[in-house]
């Protein structure tokens, strides 16, 4: 192993990123299904639950969150598998350039291209509920806070089932488990706010969750990726 | 490795760990089956009927040592999953796929003998309580992690994948458990708690620890049974195996 220039990391990042929100930028209608199908899932608890606007209000973030999370298996599988069918992830992998800050690149570039629409069409869904201000706003930068987390659980779910016979069920049974405390603090922290609490708490774990991430992640996404091409 | 002393590295090789198994197998299997007699014998004839809960306390002698080796043997396996990775030994995860469906069964018979004992005593089969949820989600990590595993057919990688992904979970579990712990209690408060039962008697304590020290041999017994058959199914290309094989055909 050479040692690597801190600044040739960074170039690595902006690379990768670049790349791919300029392959997410020419497959718009992919991004926006996406969206689509967070606000139709949103959209269907009131129908299957119930229309009173008392119970409705008190069920939104958690209704929200839990769209976020199924909203986000769903846009995985664009992370890695694509680039693994047409073969260019492999010659990613065996590029000079250290592969955890290509991970970083693409990693950021789906939350930019997948998490970051969710968090703005978030306030839309709390309106959809009747929230007040303070609790759409803890709801959305909640979301601002835990979807970078998301997107690197789905990362490294996504790279360890590349190739795989199972598919998006078993993705979905990898990372939703792992997923648990982010949705517990997320929906908790627009919850807490709605009773009169602060959401100070859960905002500043989940802010420590996504730093977490963001130091670990790129390591274990790395290997789980370099492990598929072993 | 040293040159004095047993070198342990010599059973990372499945040729010489598949005998060494075979003979531990029947200790840990007797062990676990007379301390599992004595246990059940000490909770249904000896221990005292609970003044509160009636006959139905005693589902915890097989309950609490259920939960308590679901979790361990997470830890464990996750052990063997982080030494597979770094010194890339085949038997370390080999031990680790031994040992994940015992624990997955270990964390389904706790959730599943608590729902029985928490319908006569809490009044309902399941509640959101912070450990049943865990418990639920750790059963979830067990699967994913077995899923995983018979999804990629190179033994090699699904070795390294599957290892990986019980690290991320082993990281996790005390994050979820303390977020689900925290998530319970804001919500409402503990309506129902282990920690508020009154004070075990001595009969009790004891043969909880003899059914939780029967679960762990039972463990250990049947990852080294089940490790034997995934080191044949593994190693049938060697030479050894082929040999074992023609001296005792069946």
């Amino acid at each position: 192993m050479h040692a690597t220039d801190p600044i040739d990391v960074l170039r690595a990042v902006r690379w990768a990123c670049g790349r791919d929100l300029l392959l997410a930028m020419r497959s718009k209608s992919e991004v926006a299904l996406v969206l689509v199908f967070f606000i139709l899932v949103i959209s269907l608890f009131p129908l299957g639950v119930s229309p009173d606007p008392k119970l409705l209000e008190r069920i939104a973030p958690g209704i929200a969150w839990v769209a976020a999370l199924l909203a986000s298996l769903l846009s995985l599988p664009r992370l890695f598998a694509i680039d693994h069918a047409d073969g260019s992830l492999e010659q990613l992998a065996l590029a000079p350039a250290p592969l955890a800050a290509i991970v970083a690149g693409k990693v950021l570039a789906h939350w930019l291209a997948n998490g970051l629409p969710l968090v703005l069409l978030a306030p839309l869904a709390g309106v959809q509920f009747g929230l007040s201000l303070e609790t759409n706003a803890a709801l959305t930068l909640g979301l601002l806070l835990g979807t970078p987390t998301l997107s690197w659980l789905g990362a490294i779910g996504a790279a360890l089932t590349l190739g795989t016979r199972a598919g998006s069920a078993l993705l979905a049974l990898l990372v939703l488990p792992l997923a648990v405390p982010i949705l517990i603090f997320g929906a908790g922290a627009a919850e807490s706010v709605a009773v009169g609490l602060g959401a100070q708490a859960h905002l500043s774990l989940l802010g420590a969750g996504m730093i977490v991430a963001w130091v670990f992640g790129p390591f274990a996404a790395a290997l789980a990726v370099r492990i598929a091409y072993e | 490795m040293t040159k004095t002393g047993i070198s342990w590295f010599r059973f990372s090789s499945p040729a010489t760990f598949y005998p060494l198994a075979g003979r531990l197998v029947p200790w840990f299997g007797t062990a676990a089956a007379v301390l599992a007699l004595v246990g059940l014998y000490l909770g249904f004839f000896v221990a005292p009927t609970d003044y509160q809960q009636g006959e139905s306390y005693r589902i915890i002698f097989i309950h609490v040592p259920a939960a308590w080796m679901a979790m361990f043997t997470y830890l464990v396996m996750a052990g063997w999953c982080a030494a597979s990775l770094i010194w890339n030994t085949r038997m370390s995860a080999m031990m680790a796929q031994a040992l994940a469906p015992t624990g997955a069964m270990f964390a389904f018979v706790s959730l599943w003998t608590g729902a029985f004992w928490g319908r006569p005593t809490w009044g309902t089969y399941w509640v959101w309580d912070a450990r049943l949820t865990s418990t639920l989600i750790l059963l979830f990590l067990y699967l994913g992690y077995i899923a995983l595993r018979s999804a990629i057919d190179d033994p090699r990688r699904a070795d390294r994948a599957s290892a990986l992904l019980a690290l991320v979970g082993v990281v996790n579990v005390p994050i979820i458990y303390f977020s689900v712990k925290w998530w319970n209690t804001l919500h409402q408060g503990a309506s129902v708690s282990m920690t508020a039962a009154p004070k075990m008697a001595q009969t009790m304590l004891v043969t909880m620890l003899i059914m939780a020290f029967a679960a762990w041999f039972y463990t250990i017994a049947v990852a080294l049974h089940r490790v034997r058959s995934i080191i044949l199914e593994r190693e049938a290309h060697t030479d050894w195996v082929r040999a074992l094989v023609q001296r005792s055909p069946q």
